[in-house]
């Protein structure tokens, strides 16, 4: 399945590709891209994983761009 | 301005002033204890860069040592421990500067990508139990029905029940040209209703309708990404790293040597400053994102930064014919008579076929309405009546009673048939003098009674901007082009005649298109890639082996938005060579931004390290370059 997830305040170009490669190693993640222009993020993993990632991936964004907001569309 | 900029422009106003007044005092008081001094400077430091100080912290806490803010603080308390306090604040505040202008710019692009996405409805007016209620898009179901006042965007795809407008399908296809419409015909959402009043039968539900998909699409295409992006991408991982060390060798080493530290420690912090790619990260994809928008503008859908990448390279181009090149629908494209005129060659051969719903037939009224008025009239006129049975033959044509006499109309067979003694083959080798080859076209002839009328050649027509479109591919670097077509030899010769094309490939049955192109794949150099423009309908297979799969007329066709890497929304060939243009013109924003970027570093680098930049270039190098970059790239949401 995939989940769009909205990064709000998404400032840093630089940040943007250092979360899509980390969030890209987590596993059971298939893919994942961010757009830094339209302030994006599009997770594809199985199902049953997905909850578990987003959390990661939630953890990861604010790691590296703390005033982001995650927000699950 | 959104509030987080008015913040930080306020910011940078206040650290101005006090910046200035620092200098001020520092300048005009002569003998300023040196600790006030200090202290000023640090509050001025504090008043410019708090956040960049707090994040920086927050950084070290989670060990992403590399990051922007994190390298310009060591940078800055680097330089107030060497005692360089006002470039430690100046550094500080043109970091800000810089920041602000970038993040504008990036804001400013944003939402002119959002206005060039502006097609999305935001209300329908849905008829329910007998009133109209305005509700969002996404709660109209299938088979309801909605009303469309002039002015409003048609908010789904439905059929018209009631009422005849025009609609503007620019933000679609580029098309400036509005369309009429009347009942029974698709409206396609996110169009705007132009002039009438319409009611539609919703026939796609909000998720599946157009407006939706090619939003989809268009947002979706930065994530396929293009090979210089991801070049950026890694450059980026090993470029900050790396300058960070050289910063670390550059502080240690030659002060050890030199003795020195104040001179060297100044240089190394200014590699500090410069070491953040910015610039590149952010015009790179930015540039393609522009490229795509301005594309998609023309009515040109590219479903990825890649495909824009790659079209660019395009060096041999399959087209298909019927569809792509030409309309594929039939027009009667010669008339020649004997001892008649052509109106009444075409009256006859019309009047003959009026009630068939075979195309050719069709294209035969069409063709004299269309050049005498209606037909209707005379078919219903009472005194013909007896004499308008038709009869068909099969293999032959058809015959059909008019003012006493037999009409005629159809192959060479029936007029042999009709004209007694001989005479049609006297007709055929003295007066049309015909070849014996097969026509291009589908030719009918004409007999009245005893006489020979003369035929009428019907022809799949060009498309107007065929011609322009192969011409076009040629000057844009496209080696060979080849003609695919399920067409008969004789009509594919005429046609890439015409349009210029050397090589064609005719009576190929759909599955024989796929070997072609396997064929022309194995016979390509390694360097340029394949492109194929089919209309979409059933050429999914060879549409998804080239390279770039390019589908003609996407609008209201959901399979070739699926199948093909670019859709041109309209049904114009000429699109093809446009949007090489436009990716040409984006790959090279991309390329200027890459070399000045690349190149501005290098050269503050290397001027840095032996001392002739200082700290203030290092900061232009930094964020003065992105900048620049920035504004470059959004050149590309202009090209046409």
């Amino acid at each position: 399945m995939k989940k769009v997830i909205i990064l709000e305040e998404l400032e840093c170009a630089h940040c943007a590709a250092k979360m899509e490669a980390a969030v890209k190693e987590l596993s059971g993640v298939e893919s994942c891209s961010v757009n830094f222009l339209t302030q994006k993020m599009e997770i594809t993993a199985e199902e049953d994983a997905m909850p578990g990632i987003l959390k990661e991936a939630e953890k990861i964004v604010k790691k590296i761009e703390p005033d982001v907001e995650f927000v699950v569309k | 301005m959104t509030k987080k900029l008015k913040k930080r422009l306020r910011r940078i106003i206040a650290g101005t002033v006090c910046f200035g007044l620092c200098i001020a005092a520092e300048k005009l008081i002569p003998n300023l204890n040196a600790n006030i001094l200090l202290i000023a400077y640090l509050l001025t430091y504090f008043i410019v860069g708090n956040d960049v100080v707090k994040g920086a912290a927050a950084k070290i806490c989670c060990g992403q040592m590399f990051d922007e803010e994190f390298l310009m603080v060591i940078a800055t308390v680097g330089a107030f421990l060497i005692s360089e306090y006002p470039e430690a604040v100046a550094v500080m505040l043109f970091y800000q500067v810089g920041e602000w202008f970038q993040s504008y710019a990036v804001n400013k692009s944003r939402k002119s990508i959002k206005e060039l996405m502006d097609i999305r409805p935001d209300y329908a007016n849905v008829c329910r139990d007998g009133a109209v209620v305005t509700v969002d898009p996404q709660e109209v179901a299938r088979g309801e029905m909605i009303q469309i006042k002039p002015g409003e965007r048609i908010p789904l795809d439905g059929v018209i029940i009631t009422g005849n407008t025009s609609v503007d399908t620019m933000a679609l296809t580029g098309e400036s040209l509005p369309r009429d419409l009347g009942i029974g015909d698709e409206v396609i959402s996110g169009c705007i209703n132009l002039s009438g009043l319409i009611e539609v039968r919703v026939s796609k539900e909000f998720g599946e309708s157009t407006v939706s998909k090619i939003l989809d699409l268009v947002e979706n295409s930065a994530s396929k990404k293009a090979e210089t992006e991801n070049f950026i991408t890694k450059f980026a991982r090993y470029y900050t790293p790396i300058v960070v060390v050289l910063a670390t060798i550059l502080a240690v080493i030659p002060s050890i040597v030199t003795g020195d530290w104040a001179v060297w420690v100044y240089r190394a912090l200014s590699f500090l400053v410069i070491s953040c790619p910015c610039a590149l990260v952010i015009s790179v994809p930015l540039s393609f994102f522009g490229g795509i928008g301005a594309a998609s503008k023309a009515g040109i859908l590219v479903k990825g930064s890649n495909y824009l990448e790659a079209l660019a390279e395009a060096r041999v181009a399959i087209m298909d014919k019927t569809g792509t090149l030409t309309k594929g629908e039939f027009a009667v494209s010669e008339i020649k008579t004997v001892d008649a005129d052509e109106k009444q060659a075409l009256f006859y051969a019309a009047y003959a076929e009026r009630f068939s719903n075979h195309p050719i037939a069709k294209c035969l009224v069409r063709a004299y309405e269309e050049r005498y008025g209606t037909l209707t009239n005379v078919s219903e006129n009472p005194a013909n009546e007896k004499e308008s049975a038709v009869e068909e033959m099969a293999g032959y044509g058809v015959l059909v009673m008019y003012e006493g006499k037999t009409v005629a109309v159809g192959n060479e067979k029936l007029m042999e048939r009709q004209l007694k003694n001989n005479r049609w083959n006297e007709i055929k080798n003295n007066v049309l003098h015909m070849e014996q080859e097969e026509p291009a076209g589908t030719i009918c002839h004409v007999s009245y009674g005893d006489s020979y009328v003369g035929y009428i050649l019907i022809e799949d027509q060009l498309k107007p901007d065929a011609v322009q479109c192969i011409a076009g591919l040629k000057k844009e670097g496209v080696r060979r082009i080849v003609m695919l077509t399920g067409d008969r030899e004789k009509a594919a010769e005429k046609i890439a005649g015409v349009l210029g094309i050397r090589e064609y490939h005719a009576s190929l049955l759909p599955g024989d298109k796929v070997d072609r192109v396997e064929e022309i794949f194995a016979e390509k150099k390694e360097d340029g890639k394949l492109i194929f423009v089919g209309d979409g309908m059933n050429d999914a297979p060879v549409l998804a082996r080239a390279d770039i799969g390019i589908a003609m007329g996407g609008l209201g066709s959901d399979a070739a938005i699926e199948a093909a890497d670019i859709v041109i929304m309209t049904d114009e060939p000429g699109k093809i060579p446009q949007a090489m243009r436009i990716s040409k013109k984006t790959l090279q924003i991309v390329k200027q931004n890459i070399i000045f970027a690349i190149g501005v570093k290098v050269l503050v680098l290397l001027l840095a390290a032996f001392g002739i930049a200082t700290m203030w270039a290092a900061v232009f190098a930094d964020v003065g370059v992105a900048f620049i970059a920035i504004l470059n790239a959004m050149r590309a949401l202009k090209l046409k």
